[in-house]
């Protein structure tokens, strides 16, 4: 938990994954946040995550907008570049940095205010891009850091710590994103770590944009009674589409989540995400039948977990544009440089 | 009164004057006038002649009044005319006020087909009636073709009026029609129906007009943007994010040419570049304030209003020491202003983008081949000093072409990366922090991501002290604030220095010094030449870069009474010069001209005369 100090002692049991590293060389600094934040669980859930799949902590590239969402990137992976950019662009910051390098994991960490109010056009355009990245919308419906203004994603009826019941309709970016064309959605809970980390290797895995919208409530202005981004309410409301396994490349497929109802989507890593569906004919690959799904069971109050669509057919911003293999950063100012020689040439036409 | 038909004989004596003369073409936009326009004003330079071909079009697709001017001087004196010798009245609709605003003893060209309005004749002005419209509809059977047609022809009249070389023209048509034989045909009679009709209508050629010279052998027909692009792309920019704004899109569109062409793989095809179309301007900048920070040369270019939207991440930038390129084309604001209109108005927003204490490198091209060279310049300053450069063109300078000298490489240009400290350098240190072991010039090192765990820090723009971590103690605040400050000024005596000359030689400076920047050069250069033949010596600094160095210093304070000529109304380069310079806001004065029109230097003497009158 990033919230709580760790020894700096190791000792024999402390697991190592492929890289010889441990956990703690995953995480960050100490979180600031309220003590039982959502946001810390996802951050640990990540942790996890990238440490089970054994990246090199410096390949990793943190972003994040504002808010108290954008602040966890700190908190781990303390041997990673992160970039704490401003309200809502860190979508177009991630986009540049992608574009300059296609070789690292981009992992960017965003709130709904951030998301889905200011930054709502940024995300729509980023996942329209299909840049590869994994994308965390830390769902708790107020602006935190801000002291509990409504966000975009406040539900019809619920109210604030104070004041007026919200009566604007809320904006769903799961639903966002299956009518914007992006190619891997999936909603969790921040109290499922269980759910979360697979959910986060496949992300990392999927070439292309991976959207997670998480719900992790807000204890100090959010988690009442009345709000629909509770731990109360989550927990009481939630039914799982899938339940995710993710299999890296060259291991053998164990039967984690049972043999029945299992779609499995080859990522080009190599690597195997494979689904059990739990609702009767949940396909996470096709997009009508989700859409269909998700309203459905949306309209009765529930909220739908789990990977719920994934497409790995689409080309991402670098497949789409065709660049080199050589990172944009990385190439030699002579590949780059025409010459001299050559703007003689060229300004003949110049006439 | 006698309306004035088809002839005019018998000029009035008037002085013959060889390779100087400026022509005004009017027209109506979207009719095709701009291919026989850039006709002749090429055809002129080909001829050897300097010559400046300027396009003041309307923001609009179809319909509206557009003009083109024309002006030819054997001396290198192209800045726009306000005096016309010879206007083409294309364009009913402007008849009264071009018509006007010909010089006394100067000629009108119009479509004789139908007749002038009898209250437009004016007695001073001669008359050249073409049937133009009669011609081409007789010789075309194609509407459209009918419509484009005129202007060949009127380019015809052109060249037999001004005695210029047809077979050159010819040339030009045959080169630009290669291979669509019928077009060129048709061209090439359109351009005799009018080159006929002029030699047997009219005394060909006017008293005003042109000979073969040798002045632009060694030069180049290019416009601002393209040469802008040359310099990004020279200076191995990669990634490039955009939203299209009149008028800086042709920088990208140009940029895009350039990429298809040299920045192809040969052997795998792959593209050495990505150029990103964003939504808008905000994540535009967004895009290469990631790529900077993530170690490409990235750029975006926009106009006035793009910079607006730009603002909170310039200052983002700023205080998280990344690089940036931004060109800014000018165009006349404030808000949607005039969009295919000229100014220098964007001064004070970019020295000073974003809230809170912030100062931007700025670079300040005059013509097409600083556009490059400057361009290039750009890229070195932001990741040498880790901090954005905007580099203010104008839309006269990056739309229109200019004569320009040939551009020059040299093979020896290393990029200057700035300071970067890769795993090597990192063996060498006890440990890394993003800001601290700063140099002289304020620049602490930086690292790249994914290369090394022991580089790895965190950006943020909120408030960090020398270890990059997050502050709101006032003196670790303060520390970094400052150096970014110092870090600025140290940029003065990198960026490019003011052409500074001084009428009076080495032996000590006129007591008037006229201050300008960027597109305003070739005017007030004439309008010096102008001065100083009425006996008005002054001495001439054109700045080039922000900040401020001591030779702008040192110029200021060696003159009594210095006057900066700029197009805007706030006179914003003074404005930045009082701030940013010693030198005390009485001595500046200022001539402005913010109409929207590139300066003319007759506006600069007035200006000055004036002044010196107070």
């Amino acid at each position: 938990m990033p919230s709580i100090t760790k020894p700096l002692v190791t000792y024999p049991g402390l697991q190592r994954n492929a890289l010889d590293l441990t956990m703690r060389d995953y995480e960050g600094s100490m979180s600031t946040l309220c003590a039982g934040c959502g946001h810390d669980s996802v951050t640990a859930a990540l942790v996890r995550a990238l440490w089970e799949l054994a990246i090199p902590p410096h390949r990793v590239v943190k972003l994040s907008g504002i808010g108290c969402s954008s602040k966890t990137p700190t908190y781990f992976v303390g041997g990673a570049h992160g970039f704490n950019s401003a309200h809502g662009r860190m979508p177009a910051i991630a986009t540049g940095a992608n574009a300059a390098n296609r070789d690292l994991v981009y992992v960017g960490i965003s709130g709904d205010g951030d998301s889905l109010s200011i930054g709502l056009g940024q995300l729509s355009h980023a996942m329209r891009r299909n840049v590869r990245m994994v994308y965390v919308i830390e769902n708790n419906g107020v602006y935190g850091l801000t002291k509990g203004q409504f966000s975009a994603s406040a539900d019809v009826g619920s109210r604030a710590k104070r004041g007026e019941p919200n009566r604007l309709a809320p904006i769903d970016p799961v639903m966002l994103g299956l009518s914007i064309g992006a190619t891997f959605i999936a909603r969790s809970f921040s109290g499922d770590k269980e759910q979360l980390v697979p959910m986060l290797k496949a992300a990392v895995a999927h070439r292309g944009f991976a959207l997670l919208d998480v719900i992790s409530p807000c204890v100090t202005f959010n988690d009442h009674a009345g709000s629909t981004k509770s731990y109360l309410y989550t927990r009481q409301h939630e039914i799982k589409a899938t339940e995710t396994d993710f299999v890296p490349p060259a291991q053998e497929i164990t039967a984690t989540i049972g043999p029945d109802r299992v779609t499995s989507v080859a990522m080009h890593d190599g690597s195997l995400v494979a689904f059990r569906s739990v609702p009767d004919g949940y396909d996470p690959t096709d997009r009508p039948s989700v859409v269909a799904y998700l309203q459905e069971r949306q309209s009765k109050g529930e909220i739908v977990t789990g990977v719920l669509y994934l497409d790995e057919s689409v080309d991402d911003l670098h497949a789409m544009n065709g660049t080199s293999a050589t990172p944009l950063a990385r190439l030699e100012h002579e590949t780059l440089c025409p010459g001299a020689a050559e703007l003689e040439r060229l300004q003949a036409g110049f006439r | 009164m006698q309306v004035v038909q088809g002839h005019s004989r018998g000029h009035t004596r008037e002085r013959t004057r060889v390779n100087d003369c400026a022509i005004k073409l009017a027209n109506v936009n979207g009719t095709g006038s701009a291919s026989a326009n850039s006709l002749l004003m090429q055809a002129i330079f080909r001829m050897g002649i300097p010559v400046s071909g300027k396009n003041l079009f309307p923001s609009n697709i179809q319909g509206l009044p557009t003009w083109y001017e024309i002006r030819v001087n054997k001396d290198g004196h192209t800045a726009r005319a306000l005096d016309y010798d010879l206007m083409v009245a294309m364009n009913a609709q402007t008849y009264d006020r071009d018509i006007a605003e010909v010089r006394a003893g100067g000629y009108v060209l119009y479509d004789a087909t139908w007749p002038l309005d009898p209250s437009l004749h004016r007695p001073d002005v001669h008359f050249l009636g073409v049937p133009l419209a009669r011609m081409c509809n007789e010789h075309f059977g194609d509407p459209r073709e009918r419509i484009l047609m005129k202007n060949i022809a009127y380019a015809g009249a052109l060249v037999a009026l001004l005695g210029m070389e047809l077979p050159l023209v010819e040339d030009l048509l045959a080169a630009k029609f290669a291979g669509k034989e019928k077009l060129r045909a048709s061209n090439q009679r359109a351009l005799h129906l009018g080159y006929d009709y002029a030699q047997e209508h009219f005394d060909c050629p006017l008293p005003c007009r042109l000979e073969t010279m040798e002045a632009t052998g060694d030069k180049i027909l290019i416009d601002g943007n393209t040469a802008t692009a040359l310099g990004c792309l020279y200076a191995g920019a990669t990634v490039a994010a955009w939203y299209p704004i009149t008028p800086s899109t042709s920088v990208m569109d140009a940029f895009k040419r350039f990429c298809e062409k040299y920045r192809r793989d040969p052997e795998t095809g792959a593209n050495n570049y990505l150029i990103i179309q964003a939504e808008d301007e905000l994540a535009a900048i967004g895009m290469v304030v990631g790529a900077g920070w993530n170690g490409a040369r990235a750029f975006t270019s926009t106009s006035g209003p793009g910079i607006s939207l730009m603002n909170e991440l310039l200052g983002l930038a700023y205080y998280a020491e990344v690089p940036a390129v931004v060109i800014d084309v000018q165009r006349v604001g404030p808000s949607t202003g005039m969009p295919t209109r000229t100014q220098q108005g964007d001064i004070l927003e970019c020295a000073y983008a974003s809230h809170g204490d912030t100062k931007h490198i700025l670079l300040f091209p005059a013509n097409p081949a600083e556009c490059f060279a400057f361009a290039v310049a750009a890229f070195d300053l932001a990741e040498r000093f880790q901090t954005p450069v905007i580099m203010l063109s104008d839309l006269d300078i990056g739309m229109n072409d200019w004569v320009a000298p040939r551009l020059t490489w040299d093979d020896s240009y290393r990029p200057d990366r700035g300071r970067v400290l890769g795993a090597d350098d990192l063996d060498r240190i006890a440990a890394f922090y993003r800001y601290s072991a700063d140099d002289e010039t304020g620049v602490a090192p930086r690292t790249l991501p994914g290369v090394d765990p022991r580089g790895a820090f965190f950006t943020r723009g909120s408030g960090h002290n020398r270890f990059g971590g997050y502050t709101e103690i006032p003196d670790e605040y303060q520390e970094v604030v400052d150096r970014l400050v110092q870090k600025h000024r140290a940029a003065a005596a990198v960026v490019p220095a003011p052409v500074i000359e001084n009428s009076t030689g080495a032996r000590g400076a006129a007591p008037l010094g006229v201050v300008t920047l960027g597109g305003c050069d070739l005017a007030v250069r004439e309008a010096l030449g102008i001065l100083a033949a009425q006996g008005i010596a002054a001495d001439y600094m054109r700045v080039r870069g922000f900040p401020f160095g001591d030779a702008v210093e040192a110029f200021l304070d060696a003159h009594e009474l210095c006057v900066v000529v700029e197009q805007n109304r706030d006179a914003q380069l003074r404005a930045l010069l009082t701030l940013e310079t010693g030198a005390p806001k009485e001595k500046l004065r200022s001539v402005l001209a913010y109409g929207g029109f590139p300066l003319s230097a007759q506006q600069v003497v007035d200006g000055v005369m004036r002044e010196l009158e107070t």
